[in-house]
């Protein structure tokens, strides 16, 4: 069933006006962060103390979990740790098995879709509810989120509207953003009240205090896990952080990057359960420490989730996060796709311009589009890229490694292009699709520098 | 082996080099005037409502109105009255039906319009996210310019719980229409006493 980025892609943009509602919508929220962005002076300063934070913290990684974990069992947390999705979901099963839970709910979490637990659960008979307002949609729909940030980014209120009507009994036909939020709102308080469980994400735990931040705007992570008497919090090892002061400096960045918020609604942190309630805490690996150990890409451990690389990538705005087929998508999931299933994830590193753009914005400054880059080395050194893909990076790499060929061979292909339009614009250059093909200059740049780099120098 | 064995010993094994933490320079970071003046500007921004009073002899009254109203309407602040102490064993099913919650807290943070709470300060976990409508008090004086100096001022890890919380709940999960009253509260008002 699975299929590559550029077929997903395709089926995508078929629908034009919704692939621009798509595109701008995302640079709409980007341009939004750079007006957080710029709204503090020292906002590179930011960046570069997150960025060394997130060094530091790899570099010491084993030390702060033994830490975290003493300090978390000291304030009466249950510890577990799971070294792959299959662990993870069977510890969540045997909590819910020892209590005999029915009702659960979950608020956002990356990781559980990482490790697809929802399915998992459902194989089961154990149903979970999504609280998310974006995720419901989702799941009530049966899709996946596309977004790390925006589950539903990918949706209409049309779509929405309909989806409700269905499942929600609203009003037929009516697209009102307020009125479809209240009546998820009465659905989920239901849900909420009469919990027995409730499942959040983390998004940074402390190594000095043995507790947990999670961020939402909506409120449903609190909602849940105040009301329910079993809660659980699953996290990658990598959202480890040294100490509490250092959560000022992640959540000045992480909101700012995401939807140029100034902060999230609730940043609510917990580090003990209240009085007869069980707090979980579960520690994955999945192919986390496997990343730890690559030299050229232990950098994307330090990613916060933030999306920004998503919203500001001309790749993702134009192709939706479906087309990734993975739990996360964008840029940084081109990055971590790759190494939890090679194979089946090999053309991901290939839907990028590697314009740089992810690299910019990436609030802990990794490096994305580089590891991009390096991910394709491997991937065609590997063997696992399709030939049409493999010629022509066998094809550039001759030619970018022989200077000579190289220049008798743009002169010949922008004389081709003049003389010959057809051979470019056909359907065998993938590049035509839904372009039409540049004029070709009349000369290379290497030609005109030659000419008029030398006259503008005295 | 555990799973637990297996993950740190793959972790030391391949992690890098040790690397030195950064020193945070706090001189670098932004100033304001007016920490209340920012404090407003960017709650009121984010949806909150903001009103700087002289002191609580205002929301002492209003309480008393709102308790006469016949909503459920739960005071967790000392200085305004009574304390509605039988929340803190309260259930969802019962929390679900507050109407207004007044709760104080400890500081707040004038780069971002949020406030720190703690559980002890919420009487009941749940209280500030279900109630309908959250009144929150802090002093003029508790207000700082950013998260640095919030984090200075308190200590996330003295009580089991707390939370920054920066106006009422909201979504825009719907074609990025922002809508206010996802699940938490509808409204968030902030009274500034100075
Ligand atoms: S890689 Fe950087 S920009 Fe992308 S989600 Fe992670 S932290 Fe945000």
């Amino acid at each position: 069933m699975k299929t590559t980025h550029a077929a997903l892609a395709e089926k995508f943009i078929a629908d034009e006006p919704r692939t621009n509602w798509h595109d701008e919508t995302l640079w709409f929220v980007r341009e939004k962060r750079d007006k957080a962005a710029h709204g503090l002076p020292e906002w590179e300063q930011l960046r570069e103390w997150g960025s060394q934070i997130k060094n530091h913290t790899l570099s010491n990684l084993s030390n702060y979990l033994k830490e975290f974990e003493e300090k978390a069992v000291a304030n009466g947390i249950k510890v577990h740790w799971a070294a792959d999705g299959d662990e993870h979901n069977k510890i969540i099963h045997d909590i819910i098995r020892k209590h005999n839970i029915q009702k659960i709910v979950k608020s956002k979490s990356m990781l559980t879709e990482e490790c697809h637990l929802n399915e998992y659960l459902q194989e089961h008979g154990i149903e979970v509810v999504d609280t998310d307002l974006g995720e419901r949609i989702v799941q009530f729909r049966k899709e996946p989120p596309s977004h790390i940030v925006l589950p539903a980014i990918h949706l209409k209120k049309e779509d929405v509207s309909a989806t409700f009507h269905e499942h929600l009994g609203t009003e037929k036909g009516n697209n009102d953003p307020q009125y479809l939020t209240e009546a998820a709102r009465q659905h989920l308080r239901d849900k909420f009240v009469q919990s027995q469980l409730a499942i959040t994400g983390v998004n940074f735990a402390v190594a000095e205090t043995g507790g947990f931040v999670v961020c939402t705007n909506e409120g449903n992570a609190d909602m849940g896990a105040h009301t329910a008497p079993v809660h659980i919090a699953c996290m990658g090892f990598e959202k480890i952080i040294p100490k509490a002061e250092h959560l000022s400096v992640f959540l000045r960045l992480l909101a700012r990057s995401a939807t140029g918020q100034p902060i999230t609604t609730y940043s609510s942190h917990f580090h003990k359960p209240r009085p007869n309630q069980e707090m979980h805490i579960v520690i994955v690996d999945n192919g986390r420490s496997r990343q730890l150990g690559r030299e050229d890409f232990r950098n994307s451990l330090k990613c916060i989730r933030c999306a920004a690389c998503f919203n500001t990538c001309p790749v993702y705005r134009r192709s939706g996060g479906h087309s990734y087929h993975t739990a996360v998508a964008g840029p940084i999931g081109s990055i971590l796709n790759p190494n939890l299933d090679m194979k089946a994830n090999a053309d991901l590193p290939f839907a990028s311009t590697l314009c740089g753009s992810c690299t910019n914005v990436c609030p802990v400054k990794i490096n994305i589009h580089e590891q991009l880059w390096k991910w394709r080395q491997i991937i065609v050194a590997e063997g696992y890229v399709a030939a049409s893909k493999k010629m022509g990076m066998m094809g550039m790499d001759f030619l970018l490694s022989r200077p000579t060929v190289y220049r008798f061979a743009g002169k010949m292909g922008r004389w081709l292009m003049r003389i010959l339009p057809f051979v470019t614009n056909n359907k065998l250059n993938v590049w035509y699709k839904q372009r039409e093909m540049p004029e070709p200059p009349k000369e290379s740049f290497r030609d005109w520098y030659l000419k008029n780099g030398k006259t503008n120098k005295k | 082996m555990s799973a637990r064995e297996k993950i740190l010993n793959a972790i030391a094994s391949n992690q890098p080099e040790l690397t030195a933490l950064p020193l945070m320079d706090k001189n670098v970071l932004i100033r304001y005037e007016d920490v209340y003046a920012q404090f407003k500007t960017v709650l009121e921004s984010i949806g909150g409502k903001v009103k700087l009073i002289p002191s609580l002899t205002e929301l002492k009254e209003q309480l008393i109105a709102d308790k006469a109203s016949g909503n459920f309407v739960v005071n967790a602040i000392a200085d305004l009255g009574k304390l509605d102490n039988q929340v803190a064993s309260f259930t969802a099913l019962d929390l679900e039906k507050v109407e207004k919650a007044y709760i104080k807290g400890t500081a707040g943070v004038a780069e971002n319009g949020a406030v720190w709470i703690y559980e002890s300060q919420m009487l009941n976990r749940l209280l500030p996210f279900i109630c309908q409508h959250l009144i929150i008090v802090i002093d003029i004086a508790a207000i700082v310019a950013t998260m640095h100096q919030a984090y200075e001022n308190i200590d996330v890890a003295k009580e089991g719980f707390g939370a920054f919380i920066a106006g009422p709940s909201k979504t825009a999960d719907i074609e990025q229409s922002l809508v206010i009253g996802a699940h938490g509260a509808r409204s968030a008002t902030i009274y500034v006493v100075g």
